[in-house]
């Protein structure tokens, strides 16, 4: 299982468009995510409390829980090698149990920093039926020839 | 509700509710949260590539908040364990009893590692003059949340930027 691909800095330019990745959010799915974000808050899994508390139609993913899909989404893309090194949300509207989300992404900048690691900006949103409900600007370190694996970065020659 | 209360201007810049996570970190919850968003990467689920590439098995990144997250109930604890305290102490200085988050930004430092303890402290940035969107009248708040190891590595900076607002004041 260690043999794995991964992507790196020279195979990279800007404009590259990561695959379209597209999921059909269950129930299961926004209640499982809570779960494992040990999240207990009840819009996340009690359909009563979101419809006639919080005036939403349905439950819904949680933060955290999405963050984690937008990881995912990413590293299957840079491979394991890809190591996160900033990543910023904005929220503009909810993915609910039954909605079809869909996830893009299109590389927005690429360099290489003074440590010689190299780096890669990449825009990425999650739709819903042609609306984007959260956008994330996400900056992932990726292999070059002189930093192999940016996961054995530490102290200061790491900079996010 | 246009003078920001003096407790919450005494918040600003303070370093507020450090606390230890009540849990080590460990893979049972890693694989849990991995099949959540059906994420197979290998060094989460592989120790040769985990050995390889991370020195070892580590949480995936955003799984920061996790790790700081109390317990809904502890024995020695008479109320609701909260996460983001300073989100709720906001809410109720400023009678504001809805609240949205609108961006969160993460930074991430050194991996976390399995049977570590996650130390979290937050600071509120600053609190805007009152506001009126189409979710109702209230203020802006930005928090920084810190989380280190307990030898002091710095984990994650999280930046959250919060609404606060009540909708009958629409």
């Amino acid at each position: 299982m260690s043999d794995h691909s991964n992507r790196s800095l020279d195979q990279i330019k800007v404009g590259d468009e990561l695959p379209e990745f597209p999921y059909d959010v269950s129930a299961t799915t926004v209640v499982l995510g809570a779960l494992a974000t040990r999240d207990c808050r009840p819009m996340h899994h009690d359909v009563d409390f979101a419809v006639n508390h919080n005036g939403v139609r349905n439950i819904f993913l949680n933060t955290p829980n999405l963050a984690h899909w937008f990881e995912r989404y990413i590293t299957d893309w840079t491979g394991p090698k890809g190591r996160p090194g900033r990543m910023n949300f904005k929220m503009r509207g909810s993915v609910f149990a039954d909605d079809h989300m869909v996830f893009r992404g299109v590389v927005d900048d690429v360099s290489q920093d003074e440590h010689g690691c190299g780096w890669v900006t990449i825009k990425v949103e999650v739709n819903v039926e042609g609306n984007t409900m959260t956008a994330c600007d996400a900056r992932f370190a990726v292999p070059t020839g002189e930093v192999e694996n940016p996961w054995s970065l530490r102290g200061d020659a790491w900079q996010p | 509700m246009s003078e920001l209360p003096q407790v919450v201007q005494s918040w600003i810049g303070k370093k507020r509710h450090e606390e230890v996570g009540e849990f080590d970190v460990e893979r049972g919850f890693v694989l849990t949260a991995c099949s959540s968003v059906e994420n197979g990467n290998p060094i989460y689920w592989d120790e040769e590539t985990a050995n390889d590439l991370t020195d070892g098995f580590i949480a995936p990144p955003t799984m920061i908040s996790v790790w700081c997250r109390p317990h809904i109930w502890a024995p020695w604890r008479h109320e609701e364990g909260l996460s983001l305290k300073t989100h709720f102490d906001l809410k109720e200085a400023l009678e504001t009893p809805e609240a949205i988050m609108s961006s969160d930004e993460l930074i991430f430092y050194e991996p976390v590692r399995m049977g570590e303890r996650v130390r979290q402290y937050q600071v509120l940035e600053s609190v805007s003059d009152p506001k009126t969107t189409g979710l109702g009248t209230g203020r802006f708040w930005n928090i920084e949340v810190y989380y280190e190891n307990l030898r002091g590595e710095k984990l994650c900076i999280e930046k959250i930027a919060g609404f606060g607002y009540r909708r009958d004041a629409k």
